[in-house]
């Protein structure tokens, strides 16, 4: 009666249909001393599969809590130490202001100096102004140009 | 997370993690190692450990993949072990001599299938999943996985049954 039911499982067992209970009858009937002749072949495939069940992995396995660098906050950083290097270093620059009076002094020297040169420019200026006498005589001369008309004529006859 | 926490989540699956990795990767060490890379690759996603609904399943897929992906790395190729795993049956060794040798060939056989086939006779047979979960593991529907496993039954019955008559019929 047993063995019938159990070859009806089995033979569903093969087709793959069966169910975790009924393999687990499966399993039981297979674990005991002696089961049919014809069904022998079956034992050790059961019994493989309840002793690997019982398989542990012992092996420890290190978790590491401690936090991976992050690279990031680098650039903060960096972003940071570049921000107060720029705050600290523009007051130095700005100091070096000259006072009112100082101010004013360099800027009569300049004037002063500049005032020399543009006189001493207009003295040369007004030495060259004979040159315009030697444009005078360039217009004067321009009748010559007239000579060359009744030239050109002579020559064509 | 503390670690407490992480290794009571852990705790319940982490050697079926174990003994999946083994059966794809037969070697015992290798298979140690393959489940500390996913325990700490957990503990690494920890924060987002809340987020997946069964963190099981996930698991079962990354030591899946995990493991394929060892299998098809250049050290895998170029260097072939051969893994003989010296270990205590003593389990085994209550029952008769006789048996724990056909014992070896189940598992002998079993390390002959098809990838696809040891990782459902591990996830039914041996871990006992569901189809539907098994399904999910591993991406596929569950007639595929019934086939499978219907097919890779059937091969281990009858190489068995041949083992089991040889010389004798």
């Amino acid at each position: 009666m047993v063995l019938n039911n159990i070859e009806k499982l089995l033979e569903k067992y093969d087709n793959g249909e069966t169910t975790l209970k009924e393999e687990q009858q499966l399993k039981d009937y297979f674990s005991q001393e002696t089961v049919a002749s014809h069904l022998e072949m079956y034992k050790p495939m059961f019994s493989y599969f309840l002793e690997n069940q019982k398989e542990q992995f012992t092996k420890h396995v290190p978790l590491k809590t401690k936090k991976v660098f992050n690279y990031k906050w680098l650039s903060v950083a960096a972003v940071a130490v570049l921000m107060v290097s720029i705050f600290f270093s523009k007051p130095f620059s700005s100091e070096e202001t000259y006072s009112k009076e100082e101010q004013q002094l360099a800027f009569n020297q300049v004037k002063a100096s500049l005032e020399l040169v543009s006189k001493q420019f207009n003295k040369g200026v007004s030495q060259v102004g004979y040159l315009e006498v030697i444009e005078k005589a360039g217009t004067q001369v321009d009748y010559l140009k007239e000579m060359n008309d009744p030239m050109g004529r002579i020559f064509k006859n | 997370m503390t670690q407490a926490e992480f290794l009571n989540i852990v705790t319940p699956f982490k050697d079926k993690v174990f003994r999946l990795a083994k059966r794809l990767l037969v070697s015992t060490e290798e298979a140690e190692d393959a489940t500390q890379e996913i325990l700490i690759k957990l503990w690494n996603n920890k924060k987002k450990i809340k987020q997946y609904n069964n963190i099981e399943a996930f698991s079962m897929t990354m030591t899946k993949n995990f493991c394929f992906d060892k299998l098809k790395s250049k050290q895998a190729q170029n260097l072939k072990i051969v893994h003989s795993n010296y270990q205590d049956h003593s389990v085994a060794l209550q029952k008769q001599v006789e048996l724990n040798d056909s014992i070896d060939w189940v598992g002998k056989i079993i390390e002959s299938l098809p990838e696809q086939q040891k990782l459902v006779i591990q996830l039914r047979d041996i871990e006992q999943y569901d189809f539907n979960e098994i399904a999910k593991m591993l991406d596929m529907n569950e007639t595929a996985v019934r086939v499978t496993l219907s097919r890779a039954r059937k091969t281990i019955r009858e190489q068995l049954t041949n083992t089991h008559n040889y010389g004798i019929k």
